[in-house]
């Protein structure tokens, strides 16, 4: 059961201290520190504790004694987030506090090898919100393929482009019938918003997907970021949809199909320059996403 | 306290449930549990129990099972699981993550051998493994030790000088699946004997990153602190003995348990309840004239070396028997204890009982006589006990 305590964007509860503080390490440009801001927004006076496993996401706190991040975190082993979060969730219950756990994982310990560990905690309908920063690549240990890198990405292994397309992580959630899972525009940040707070106030389990540009990853420029999440939402590539309870998902952001927003997507991105990418075929892909999601593009709709 | 006749299994489930229930006017009780023979009647009976305040997960795995109760733990709640062989060896890394991260996790582990191929017997070869993960690590030798242990290693665990997590290990079948009658302490002496946990570093909402990134140096000092809890253990095992005494009219064995030593010239050190049998067999030396004697180590981590060196003190020819293998090199035991034996005696290295292989009285004997009859030490022996 989902139960919304904030529905409509209210104004931004502050924060005394924001979750990414400066002296982090994140490079310019990096999707992940724009998320993180808008968490810290989201978040605004609610306690929370955030588990990270390994990936970038932990390496943004510095070392130790220090903590780049305003909030107090577990750094936990690359497959446990959701398991440590687990545990953490069950004693603030039992002790009657309403700290909100909040997974904070890269899409390597999401779609990879925290994958049984996340589906487990989906399945038991555990009191934590799973946000994914997906960054197509694992990012942390120098830029190797994930199950979430797409089709025709170049990584440090897969030197000619990857030759299989993306894993739908969020139908995977969905098909736990978890309380609550979207994706998350961080181009949009009404959208943003809304949708973490809508994970932060949901009792159970509540998963979001943001696609996070990596320009070091992307061999993309820092300053376009959000400018890739705009294409990538225009042509359909990302869609941005949010499953509250049965039913079809709500489409935040409508895509246009834009064959020309497609065409810039691969362009703006040096990953993409090896392999041929045929636009045909990811259309085709991209229309049975859509089909998929209950939401049929118009025939002939690929301007 | 009431008498009853418990599986090792049960008397574990039966000492957690007790444990965690004393912690309810701390931060609660928990943990992941997940089966595997023959563990399995011990989480079995543990999600039978009801918990004012706490909470059993049913997890998907070991490794989330470690990863569960850390999580409780650094929220500062008691926790509990346990598991065996293949099982113990999926949740390595999270073992060792326990370990670092100081969290007073009890395990209770039922030593079976690894696989493939699959075997369910008794060996000790999985929480060896675990020997620098920096937990401890006490082997019993009977179910009422079992039980005993638990809620001392959760004492032992908790103080505040220690701060380290705790191996409570048992044999396969042997053990776990044996019925003996156990003495099971009330709720009020437990309550009594274990105060509500007070984690120093629990998570609370001050903004602290814990087990991120470490330099080199911090590194090397943060393992000097857990070396130096680990040294402390033997001190404040003592005090835990009393006090256990104090509360429960019994006292728990020392960390190295010899037998009939006083005045022994050949003695056989082990772990486990193959020290159970080594007794029967030194009684039946000793009728003979033979001035045999056993030594059981109870506690391999931390290693107890002194312990173990003054209970083997003027002793000619010593055996320490595994039963484990670490393939190129002897048995654990043997390779740990060396140091121990005194410089002028003769030391034999003897592995046996792997996979679960019989070892009786007899056998015990004839291991005695094989060292006895020795003019020099050679290389570990693997002793096949045929039938
Ligand atoms: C068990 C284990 N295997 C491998 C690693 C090495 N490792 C650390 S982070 C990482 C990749 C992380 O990728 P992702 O989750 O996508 O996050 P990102 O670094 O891209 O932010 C890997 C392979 C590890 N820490 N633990
Ligand atoms: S490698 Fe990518 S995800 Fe990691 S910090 Fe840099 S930009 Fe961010």
């Amino acid at each position: 059961m989902t139960e919304s305590l904030v529905d409509e964007l209210a104004p931004c509860r502050a924060r005394s201290e924001p979750i990414l503080r400066p002296g982090n390490t994140n490079c310019g440009g990096c999707g992940m520190s724009i998320g993180l801001n808008m968490l810290s927004r989201a978040v605004g006076d609610t306690p929370i504790q955030m588990v990270i496993p390994a990936c970038c996401g932990i390496v943004t706190a510095g070392a130790f004694p220090s903590s780049a991040y305003g909030a107090p975190v577990v750094a936990s082993t690359f497959a446990s987030s959701a398991a440590v979060a687990t545990g953490l969730a069950h004693v603030a219950r039992l002790n009657g506090e309403r700290t909100r756990v909040v997974c904070w994982a890269g899409d390597g310990g999401t779609y990879d090898i925290g994958l049984a560990t996340l589906s487990a905690a989906a399945e038991r309908d555990e009191d934590i919100l799973y946000i994914c920063y997906d960054n197509e690549i694992y990012g942390n240990t120098g830029g190797q393929r994930s199950s979430a890198t797409p089709l025709g990405a170049v990584t440090t292994t897969t030197p000619a482009g990857k030759s299989i397309g993306k894993k739908d992580i969020l139908s995977i959630l969905v098909a736990h019938r978890v309380p609550y899972a979207a994706s998350v525009s961080l181009a949009h940040p009404e959208d943003a918003l809304r949708k973490l707070r809508r994970g932060l106030d949901t009792r159970g389990f509540a998963f979001l997907h943001i696609l996070s540009p990596c320009p070091t990853g992307w061999k993309s420029e820092p300053s376009e970021g959000i400018e890739l999440i705009r294409l990538a939402i225009r042509s359909g590539l990302f869609p941005v949809v949010e499953f509250a309870g049965s039913g079809p998902p709500a489409v935040a952001v409508e895509p246009d199909f834009s064959r020309e927003a497609l065409a810039r997507y691969f362009e703006l991105q040096g990953r993409f320059g090896k392999a041929e990418i045929d636009l045909d075929e990811v259309a085709a892909s991209i229309r049975d996403t859509w089909a998929r999601l209950g939401r049929p593009m118009p025939p002939g709709d690929e301007r | 306290m009431t008498v009853e006749l418990l599986s090792a299994n049960h008397s574990a489930a039966t000492a957690a449930t007790l444990a965690g229930r004393a912690n309810r006017t701390g931060r609660g009780f928990g943990g992941g549990v997940y089966p595997i023979t023959p563990q399995t009647e011990c989480i079995e009976l543990l999600c039978k129990q009801e918990f004012e305040k706490g909470h059993v997960v049913r997890v998907e795995s070991e490794h989330s099972a470690m990863a569960v109760c850390m999580g409780f733990s650094q929220a500062g709640a008691r926790s509990f699981t346990a598991s065996s062989s293949n099982g113990l060896a999926y949740m390595v890394e999270n073992v060792f993550a326990a370990g670092l991260y100081r969290l007073p996790i009890v395990m209770m582990a039922v030593n079976r051998t690894l696989g493939p191929p699959w075997n369910i017997w008794v060996d000790h070869g999985d929480t060896l493994l675990l020997r620098d993960s920096g937990w401890m690590q006490l082997y019993c030798e009977d179910n009422q030790e079992v039980l005993d242990s638990i809620l001392l290693a959760y004492r032992l665990a908790e103080d505040p000088r220690v701060l380290l997590p705790a191996m409570v290990c048992q044999d396969a079948f042997v053990l776990s699946h044996t019925l003996m009658q156990t003495d099971v302490p009330s709720q009020e002496q437990v309550d009594g004997f274990l105060p509500p946990l007070d984690l120093p570093h629990r998570l609370t909402d001050r903004p602290v990153t814990v087990g991120g990134l470490d330099s080199p140096h911090g590194t090397e000092a943060h393992r000097k602190q857990h070396a130096e809890a680990m040294a402390r253990v033997p001190a404040v095992y003592a005090e835990c003995q009393d006090a256990f005494e104090e509360v429960f009219g019994r006292r728990p064995a020392d960390r190295v348990v010899p037998y009939r030593m006083e005045d022994a010239d050949v003695a056989l050190v082990s772990m486990g309840t193959t020290a159970a049998t080594v007794r029967v067999a030194v009684d039946r030396l000793r009728e003979q004239g033979v001035r045999a004697g056993g030594v059981r180590v109870r506690m391999f981590r931390p290693f107890p070396e002194r312990a173990l060196a003054e209970a083997l003190a003027g002793c000619e020819r010593v055996g320490i028997l595994d039963r484990d293998i670490s393939l190129g090199h002897g048995g654990v035991l043997w390779s740990e204890s060396r140091g121990a034996v005194p410089r002028d005696a003769l030391l034999q290295g003897y592995v046996l009982g792997l996979g679960g292989g019989d070892i009786r009285p007899e056998h015990i004997e004839s291991l005695f006589g094989d060292l006895r009859a020795r003019d020099a030490a050679a290389e570990p022996e693997i002793v096949e006990v045929a039938g």
